[in-house]
């Protein structure tokens, strides 16, 4: 994974709450194989009026000209402003991976869903909280000016608006630090193979049923 | 000091490594993979000449994509065929456990793991599906995780985690007749909101979830994340034992003794503490039916559709709005008066043998209404399904013209052929009713078997506890 680099990008505003990893990446995309090529069905179902399915050219489908994505201003969005419990529901990281292909970097929203908020993180996306009042006031700024931008610093763990005000968030320290290094879990873990050894023979032992060939 | 939740004891018996910011290595004793969420991992060990780092801790089998008609067929479609034959070849490299589409045994993920004792009290299971949180009413710490975190507890059999907070929702009292698991988990989610369980683990207990069996106890918790919670757990007691035994891969001899054992203290304790505790009266729970787009929408089934109106919150009243128009639903109507185009009967959430009875109880001498286009009946494995057609459940629901099906997730998201079209309404015993969820524009309403039966039946929502004789001898039967 690259590192995370503070950047400056235009905020699109997706003014729903709950919304769900069902309506991030309809389930007919599920079926690849891969882990790229699902940014054209980003909220699919939403932003285009005609049924979708996979390997077909989307550049060619029938866009919904009143869903926020598709207004001409949005264009180039790279921050998604976003309501309560975004990502709910099915754990498919094919959510995260759409918006990363579409081109957003961070998520501003004022509460996740767990399983959507840690697959994030896996792929250099940054899911940003922010105070719900916070959060309003970004809807009606970006309501108000055309190419209304933000810049967000992940080193600093502040989002700052073009007239230079500073909100700052709160992350967990060891998910910042991997974001901003690129860090690989599976490498990071690999170090204490020893410990994982040492646990597994003492289970073993307590618990030797745990261990059974299926 | 205070005693420990069940939580904090399944934790602590699973920390390999623990940093000085909290964040642990957790060992994780059950990995089950099924092939939409795996492909990406096993690719990505590949890339990194990577293997499993035990192999036998690893159980597979295709369910999303699976037909749910004649097998010998094959998969039509080329992309979920392909899916299906990747996680084949996958499990044939790596040396995994498989129940192919053709084995018996094959069936949803979280039903075939209990049934097979594949998961087992006390242990740590994952898996990249959210409803994984199924298995905790085993009184096993378990959760729904993303393909990266498959190929992280691939790679290394770990999970790199920090503890969750601790709730308690204590369903107290008894459940009256006619109300079933499902309705008890509805009617918390509409209590606490699909977020109210975001950043815990949920341990449902109380009278009413310890009156229930384990099937259950699986409906409650695989629901628990439907509350925002990534675990839900119950703790073990003599059913969860008794349901364990005798299982193919359950301990046997000396070592089911030994595992008893271990297994027995898997509650919590009489002082432990909880960050969170809700009451629910279980003599107040009703059949339920969700109206909206999100499982939190849902009302009793003599309720109406309410009024987004008289929600004070701009954000939640343009939500229901929204869902309104979505559901094509007006405020004020009776949930009574909703009448179904299809029922679906099914899912992780509803598809073991329990849930079949209870259905077959209720559609035992009706037929199906002449305006359901299609009712379908769909067992959560071949074992089940083996079992249900041993009773002559099958019969029952072929003679009331609902279709009898093979296992698979079918129409709960629609990967396989089964769907919805578009304005097509469906009473479902699934867990999502998330605008497309059963196909581009298809409209759910969440329901217990017993409630999906009877509404196939009518062809409408009707209280099961009123409909006719055979409703309130399920009534009797289902609650327990």
């Amino acid at each position: 994974m690259d590192p995370y680099k503070k950047f400056t990008g235009i905020v699109a505003p997706l003014d729903r709450p709950n919304v769900d990893t069902d309506a991030i990446i309809p389930k007919q995309y599920l079926k690849s194989i891969k882990r790229t090529g699902f940014g054209p069905n980003l909220f699919d179902e939403w932003r285009y009026l005609d049924h979708g399915e996979p390997g077909q050219d989307h550049s060619k489908r029938r866009l919904n000209p009143a869903f926020v994505l598709n207004l001409p201003r949005y264009k180039g969005a790279t921050v998604l402003l976003a309501r309560d419990n975004f990502g709910c529901g099915s754990s498919r990281e094919h959510a995260p991976w759409a918006l990363v292909d579409y081109g957003f970097r961070a998520i501003i929203a004022p509460s996740y869903a767990d399983i959507f908020y840690n697959n994030c993180f896996k792929n250099g996306l940054l899911p940003i909280v922010l105070d719900t009042a916070v959060v309003d006031g970004l809807f009606n700024a970006v309501a108000k000016t055309d190419g209304y931008t933000l810049t967000v610093d992940l080193g600093n763990q502040r989002v700052i608006a073009p007239a230079g005000k500073e909100m700052r968030f709160d992350i967990d320290t060891f998910r910042r630090h991997c974001l901003l290094e690129g860090l690989d879990d599976i490498g990071l873990t690999l170090q204490h193979v020893d410990e994982i050894r040492i646990y597994e023979k003492r289970r073993a032992l307590q618990a030797p049923w745990l261990f059974t060939e299926l | 000091m205070a005693g420990q939740t069940l939580y904090d004891k399944l934790w602590d018996a699973h920390v390999v490594r623990r940093n000085e910011d909290g964040t642990c290595l957790l060992y994780i004793d059950r990995h089950l993979v099924h092939e939409v969420t795996s492909p990406q991992a096993f690719e990505g060990l590949r890339l990194a000449g990577r293997r499993p780092w035990r192999v036998s801790a690893n159980l597979a089998t295709p369910d999303h994509n699976v037909p749910t008609t004649d097998r010998a067929a094959g998969i039509v479609d080329p992309v979920s065929r392909l899916q299906v034959e990747t996680l084949e070849s996958n499990c044939r490299e790596f040396g995994i456990t498989e129940f192919g589409m053709d084995d018996p045994r094959q069936g949803i993920v979280h039903v075939i793991g209990p049934e097979t004792g594949a998961t087992l009290p006390g242990m740590t299971v994952v898996c990249g599906d959210s409803h994984t949180s199924t298995h905790g009413a085993l009184g096993a710490l378990a959760q729904g995780i993303g393909t990266s975190e498959v190929e992280h507890v691939l790679a290394t059999q770990c999970l790199i985690q920090k503890k969750a907070r601790n709730m308690l929702v204590s369903v107290d009292g008894e459940i009256g007749a006619g109300v079933t698991a499902k309705d008890i988990v509805l009617a918390i989610i509409g209590r606490i909101g699909t977020a109210g369980g975001t950043g815990y683990t949920i341990e449902f207990g109380g009278d009413a979830i310890r009156a229930l069996s384990i099937e259950g106890r699986m409906t409650v918790c695989n629901m628990a994340i439907e509350a925002g919670a990534r675990a839900g757990l119950i703790a073990v007691d003599d059913k969860t034992i008794e349901y364990a035994r005798g299982r193919t891969y359950a301990p046997q001899g000396n070592q089911w003794q030994q595992a008893v054992a271990t297994w027995r203290v898997l509650h919590s304790d009489a002082d432990a503490r909880f960050d969170h505790v809700v009451h629910v009266n279980a003599r107040d729970v009703q059949p339920q039916v969700t109206w909206g787009t999100s499982p939190e929408m849902v009302v009793a089934v003599d309720g109406h559709v309410p009024d987004p109106q008289a929600e004070p919150d701009v954000v939640k009243r343009t939500s229901m709005q929204r869902a309104l128009d979505y559901m094509a639903l007006e405020p004020g109507t009776p949930i009574a008066a909703i009448r179904l185009d299809k029922v679906f009967i099914g899912s992780c959430t509803n598809s073991r043998i329990e849930d079949l009875r209870a259905a077959a109880a209720i559609a035992r001498g009706h037929k199906v209404a002449d305006t359901v286009r299609l009712a379908m009946v769909v067992p959560g494995s071949g074992l089940v399904k083996q079992q249900a057609e041993l009773e002559g459940l099958d019969r029952i629901f072929l003679d009331a013209g609902f279709e009898w099906r093979e296992p698979g997730c079918s129409m709960c998201l629609a990967m396989n052929a089964d769907r919805l079209e578009p304005g097509e309404r469906c009473a479902s015993t699934s867990n999502r009713n998330f605008e497309g969820r059963q196909g581009q524009g298809g409209r759910t309403h969440l329901v217990s078997p017993a409630m999906a039966a009877a509404a196939a039946i009518a062809g409408h929502f009707v209280d099961v506890r009123t409909f006719g004789e055979a409703g309130k001898e399920t009534a009797r039967t289902a609650s327990r």
